[in-house]
């Protein structure tokens, strides 16, 4: 079964809508309605320009492109972790760390997957290896970022706790210890619960494109469960990286606690 | 259990404060007083090796440099002046069975206040368990940071005397800082003054 292609008129119709919409916030006085159409906008462009990207990606099927491709988008994702925590890391650590760690987790894991379960030919076949990293990096780049985050505020709002700890000789593991704890289960968190609700409370939506693009339910379920499973590793061990070398960070060669290497939040 | 180091401070700078030369005799307790701001607490944080500084710091025949910093801490215990506590119940703080029945009635309290909840407690309560705390992991050298700032006149008394007890049974050196005349008067075996980022002796008396 092929897909019904859609024009880019039919997709103008939807626009419209989108337009009404906008025009509705503005009557109802929401001050939305510029987001609302600069954001649709930005999706049509952004993913344009990336479906342009893919198509030659596609074409080529060369693996020094899928890797430059990989390596963009791991900088990306690596600069939105940075960009999210409040109070990060000085010195280039909180890039590095949050990088470094996706980078481990979301690669080897998508390498593994690729060569030793989906096994395609070759096995960096684009089609496979673009979609599936980059499933892997969006969730991973939650996880790592909302630990680090709940790391570094933490450290911040408890440095009484965790000094107090100190001065009773505790190692800076034991010091920290509760609170990298939580913030690796706040890492873990988002997807645990994904994968609870999966196909319950809502239809994942790389099955529901599958089934739309004609395939059958059983294998798109298959390969969801496979992509769930990824992206949960990814995020964990992922996770688990960067709370660790985030919080060994906090620490001196001394063992003190070294908040100095935190910037002040922003605004 | 009689520890024979005394504590020594070499050329120590931290912050305001720059070349603090000390020695602590085994069993003394020298009490630093000064304004509010004039560092002291600094000073402990610095021999407690918790913030970055200069110079070196000796227990005995031991460099702070030469172990990890939290060996160096298990043995020169800092007791802040507000205590922190991180667990539900005030036993989870102790190490297991270090809470002397007998420490825990000279300070005022029952036994069964290891299974009290941290938040039912007050800031005097706090502050006694707090050094109840420190003292019961035996280090080797203290560093008090007003320890009976929260305490009315005969509690403050008779955690005094607790205090005093143990440091001479035990030959720990401790630098004690204290603001009331009356309390060095009563504790202290030398009295120092930090003033513009130095240490003055002050004499028999000379304390306003």
């Amino acid at each position: 079964m092929d897909v019904i292609a859609l024009a880019w008129w039919q997709l103008s119709l939807a626009a419209l809508m989108v337009v009404a919409l906008a025009g509705c916030t503005a009557v109802a006085r929401l001050g939305m309605g510029k987001t609302l159409l600069i954001a649709a906008a930005r999706t049509v462009i952004q993913l344009a320009l990336v479906g342009l990207v893919l198509e030659a990606l596609f074409a080529a099927a060369r693996l020094h492109w899928v890797a430059l491709m990989a390596l963009a988008m791991l900088l990306i994702a690596g600069r939105e972790v940075m960009a999210r925590q409040k109070r990060r890391l000085l010195g280039g650590w909180a890039f590095g760390i949050g990088t470094l760690s996706m980078f481990l987790s979301s690669f080897t894991v998508a390498v593994l997957t690729l060569t030793l379960i989906i096994g395609p030919e070759p096995w960096y076949r684009p089609q496979y290896a673009i979609p599936l990293l980059g499933m892997m990096l969006g969730n991973t780049m939650t996880g790592v970022a909302l630990a680090l985050d709940r790391l570094t505020d933490t450290a911040w709002r408890q440095r009484a706790v965790i000094e107090n700890r100190l001065m009773l000789g505790e190692r800076w593991q034991e010091a920290i210890g509760d609170i990298r704890r939580e913030a690796m289960r706040s890492g873990l968190m988002p997807m645990i619960n994904a994968m609870a609700a999966a196909g319950v409370v809502s239809l994942p939506g790389m099955m529901t494109g599958q089934i739309l693009a004609g395939t059958s339910p059983g294998l798109a379920v298959k390969y969801q469960i496979l992509i769930m499973f990824t992206i949960t590793l990814g995020t964990g061990f992922g996770t688990l990286a960067a709370v660790a070398a985030g919080s060994r960070r906090l620490f001196d060669g001394r063992e003190r606690l070294r908040l100095d290497r935190l910037s002040a939040p922003r605004g | 259990m009689l520890a024979n180091d005394s504590l020594r401070l070499e050329g120590l700078v931290i912050g305001e404060l720059s070349g603090v030369d000390l020695t602590i005799a085994p069993g003394e307790i020298l009490c630093l007083a000064g304004a509010s701001g004039s560092g002291k607490s600094r000073l402990l944080r610095a021999v407690a090796d918790l913030e970055p500084h200069d110079g070196e710091v000796w227990l005995g025949e031991t460099a702070q440099s030469s172990v990890s910093g939290h060996t160096w801490r298990a043995r020169v215990m800092l007791v802040p002046a507000e205590s922190q506590w991180w667990a539900d119940t005030v036993g989870e703080h102790f190490l297991e069975d270090q809470a002397d029945a007998g420490d825990l009635e000279a300070l005022g309290f029952a036994p069964e206040v290891l299974g009290w909840e941290v938040n039912r407690l007050s800031s005097g309560e706090k502050q006694r368990l707090a050094l109840l705390r420190a003292v019961s992991r035996e280090p080797a050298a203290l560093l008090l940071d007003e320890p009976t700032a929260n305490l009315d006149e005969a509690t403050t008394r008779r955690v005094e005397a607790w205090l005093t007890t143990r440091i001479r049974e035990r030959g720990w050196p401790v630098l004690w800082v204290a603001h009331d005349p009356g309390q060095i008067a009563r504790v202290a075996t030398r009295h120092r003054r930090l003033f513009d980022g130095r240490l003055q002796v002050v004499e028999e008396g000379a304390w306003t």
